[in-house]
């Protein structure tokens, strides 16, 4: 495909501006600028055909089976992208008079109550614009109240080694000391290890439950009552709230505050990686601590962003809140927990289950004996996937199961797609022994054959320049 | 209601499958996203006159905190940052601060602008970096290129925060001497939707290139030769680095990125050109045109962009009229009001604005 700038012609534009009918400002002389910037030069055809090529070069959930793990690539219905393209809700100005934005505040009021009522927390902000962000702020809840009682020993956040790298790169954004600690062989955490680091200089820990290999940590309420004996506070990483929302709640769990990934779980689709939002939510006590916008609120507070953060995001979640209702909610997490399953179920006898007993929404396999056995790697059948028009799961992570591979249908795909991609795991599995030279080859049909990362990252080119 | 000729902005970003692709990890089923993230990457680079861009990071206030935190090292762990810079970035790289518990110290302001010997006397060699919005949050261009010198002469990093319709004729943060550019990229098409979604964009130079936080699209080659895109330098982020990242950051705001690119390339170098042209003449006709009306001045004097703080009598009532005809007037401010006018507002509009407040004033 060329490059925008490769079919950019000198002099062409589209006709979309009117003519400015106010006298001209000038810029003075030292302020301006030398050269014209390199943009593309193109009709609004140009454009349009341009951007359609590209698209036809992406895959989406739309175009078919998506079993990314951790990253719950569910189909979002198109209501909740309709209702937060209301001309209602995108042209707002966030610093309109108060009158202006009622319906926006209660769009925001009326997720916050369901969200909590879901999480078992008091209070929510959804100020932080992705997961990770959402993280930020929730350490920043547990470093202000350690601050706020002058607890000043307190320098060490707990991260199991099966967590997701935001967590501990999280922790040391907040100044934090990252302590890691191993998993049990059944993934979950070790109380032992865990009693072993706990202390007065315990500041928190960092959890997902369900954690990262699809396991609800049965001991999750012994683990949150250990640190808080500590004089730590419990944080909840809602990375895999899609297989429990409605079902059995963080706060209940013992945690003190969440995060939703609002993206991943209320239906904003994932945008080629982004915008999401990073709800969060916390009990009664840290809620002082919570973020507010200088302009918006009153001073004295955190602020991890702009405004109130990715509103329409909030639109999205709410649309589907309310589309789903009180039963639908929990029976999204359980058609989930049941495609995972399922499909585990149907794969196994040919690819191993690194854990080989009932799951939540996703599951990890693990490849090693395979490969050793045909010298096909995770990555080969990853790739071979791409073939059969199916994205691949999350390849090495997490990184205590080697030659991971990690599965989440989620709830939105057929018993058909399931049988499916069974059956299309079954043929790799079956051609790794016949032919492990074409898998090693693989991907043969897709936009481009393994690019060369290694070059990208020696010799660095990183934006067009014209020749 | 203004008819939307940028309806192109809007439908193609829209499109099923750059809506519902995830991040581009699987190069080979994801080349249509990694090309137009090296196409926005390369659209910033023009902009700023910077070297290298990222994908994106969530919104102008974020982007500034990060570039701070980029600058920062074990013996330099003070941020200095103009208080004439936007409140809410101010205050989010306080907190970002805050988490790795360095100092942020803000440089007063001087009729408007940022105090230039002020800045001098606190540049110590604890300080890491240097933020300075152009033009600023009372809509003032700063003597930007001047602070760079001494900004350099004491070993910080200096970081614009730039408006990105503004570089359609400013001279660029590159020009100005600046290390790292930052911005809000909620202009380059992209809706108010009550705060967000928006677009942090973020430049630098070469130099720091692997300190720049969030995904990098680089192009190299396939196993057949062919040209190919791929996400690059991922040995500085979190998914490798884990606690030894630089940021934390792993979602951005593709979507919004995409978004721009289209409005970019809508627009083109010289459309880009018009609309800052438009937007700076909508407001000085605006200030104008207010400035004859009894009781109201201009509280700083200097060369502005789109923005401008007034002092005018009744205030209020001035505000509440204007709503009263579904217009949004200027932001209570410092006692004042802030005003903006932008190159989609008519002239019939601003004179319309003009005889309301005149009628309130009479």
């Amino acid at each position: 495909m060329k490059l925008i700038f490769e079919k950019s012609v000198p002099g062409r534009r589209c006709a979309i501006l009117p003519a400015c009918d106010v006298p001209k400002a000038e810029l003075p002389a030292e302020l301006k600028r030398e050269v014209a910037p390199l943009l593309p030069e193109m009709s609004e055809v140009d454009v349009s055909r341009h951007y359609t090529e590209l698209n036809q070069h992406v895959h989406g959930v739309n175009c078919g089976f998506y079993p990314l793990g951790s990253c719950t690539m569910k189909y979002n219905p198109r209501v909740d992208e309709e209702m937060a393209s209301l001309p209602g809700f995108t042209s707002v100005h966030p610093l309109a008079p108060k009158t202006a934005v009622a319906g926006c505040e209660e769009v925001i009021e009326t997720a916050r109550k369901y969200l909590c009522e879901i999480t078992g927390m008091a209070d929510m902000t959804f100020q932080p614009a992705a997961g990770a962000h959402g993280e930020f702020t929730g350490v920043l809840l547990i470093k202000q109240y350690h601050d706020s009682r002058n607890d000043k020993n307190r320098t060490k956040i707990i991260v199991p080694d099966s967590a997701h790298g935001t967590n501990p790169a999280t922790a040391a954004m907040c100044g934090y000391q990252v302590v890691n600690i191993p998993s049990a062989p059944d993934g979950c955490v070790d109380l032992e290890a865990l009693k072993s680091v706990l202390g007065p200089d315990t500041a928190g820990l960092m959890l997902t439950n369900p954690n990262t290999v699809g396991i609800f940590d049965e001991n999750i309420l012994e683990i949150t009552r250990l640190v808080h004996e500590a004089g730590g506070l419990c944080y909840y990483d809602g990375a895999n709230l899609n297989a429990v929302m409605g079902v059995v709640r963080p706060g209940d769990m013992g945690f003190d505050c969440v995060h939703l990934n609002l993206h991943k779980t209320f239906a904003t689709p994932h945008g080629g990686g982004g915008p999401g939002a990073g709800a969060v939510g916390c009990k009664a006590f840290l809620a002082p601590f919570l973020p507010h916008s200088a302009l918006m609120e009153e001073p004295g507070h955190i602020q991890v962003r702009g405004f109130r953060g990715n509103f329409l995001v909030v639109v999205r979640a709410l649309a589907y809140l309310l589309t789903l209702g009180r039963e639908g909610v929990p029976e999204a997490a359980k058609n989930a927990v049941l495609n995972a399953n399922y499909l585990m179920q149907r794969i196994k006898g040919t690819f191993t289950p690194a854990f080989d007993r009932i799951c939540m929404h996703e599951f990890v396999l693990d490849l090693s004996e395979f490969k050793k056995a045909t010298g096909v790697s995770a990555l080969d059948v990853a790739k071979s996937l791409i073939d059969y028009g199916m994205h691949p799961p999350t390849m090495y992570f997490p990184l205590i199961v080697h030659e991971a591979l990690m599965l989440e249908p989620t709830e939105t795909e057929s018993k058909e797609t399931l049988d499916w991609a069974a059956e299309v795991f079954r043929a790799l599995y079956e051609l790794g022994y016949k032919d492990p030279a074409f898998m090693h080859a693989a991907p043969h049909n897709a936009q481009i054959g393994r690019p060369d990362e290694v070059k990208a990252a020696r010799n660095p080119i990183v934006r067009y320049t014209k020749a | 209601m203004t008819p939307s000729f940028g309806a192109i902005v809007k439908y193609i970003p829209a499109k099923e499958e750059f809506l519902t692709a995830y991040t581009p990890y699987q190069a080979e089923m994801s080349q249509g996203v990694l090309q137009s993230i090296f196409e926005y990457q390369t659209e910033i680079c023009e902009l700023t006159g910077m070297d290298v861009s990222n994908a994106s990071v969530y919104d102008g206030a974020t982007a500034a905190a990060e570039a701070c935190a980029m600058a920062r090292d074990r013996k330099r762990r003070v941020t200095l940052i103009s208080g004439a810079a936007h409140p809410d970035v101010i205050n989010t790289v306080r907190t970002y601060c805050y988490g790795t518990n360095d100092e942020v110290k803000v440089i007063p302001v001087k009729d408007g602008k940022t105090d230039m010997e002020a800045l001098k006397a606190m540049l110590t060699a604890e300080v890491s970096a240097v933020y300075v919005q152009q033009p600023n949050f009372y809509g003032l261009f700063e003597d930007a290129e001047a602070m760079a010198a001494p900004v350099h002469e004491a070993g910080a990093l200096y970081i614009l925060g730039v408006n990105p319709i503004a570089l359609g004729i400013m001279k660029t943060p590159r020009d100005m001497g600046a290390d790292i550019a930052v911005g809000e990229g909620q202009p380059l098409g992209l809706p108010l939707g009550y705060g967000g979604p928006y677009l942090g964009f973020m430049a630098t130079t070469t130099k720091h290139m692997r300190k720049l936080p969030g995904r990098i699209v680089g192009e190299t080659t396939d196993d057949k030769g062919n040209r190919a895109y791929v996400l690059s330098l991922q040995a500085r982020e979190q998914h490798i680095r884990r606690e030894k990242a630089g940021s934390n950051i792993c979602s951005n705001e593709a979507l919004c990125a995409l978004t721009a690119g289209v409005y970019l390339a809508a627009m083109g170098p010289e459309g880009l050109k018009e609309v800052a042209e438009g937007t700076m003449a909508k407001a000085h006709y605006l200030c104008r045109e207010l400035l004859q009306l009894p009781g109201v001045k201009l509280r700083y004097e200097g060369p502005f962009f789109h923005e401008f703080l007034l002092d005018m009598p009744k205030a209020d009532e001035i505000l509440a009229a204007l709503d009263e005809k579904n217009i949004l007037g200027g932001l209570p401010y410092e006692g004042g009001v802030l005003w903006c006018a932008t190159e989609k507002v008519s002239k019939a509009t601003l004179d319309e604005v003009v005889a309301i407040v005149k009628g309130v004033l009479a």
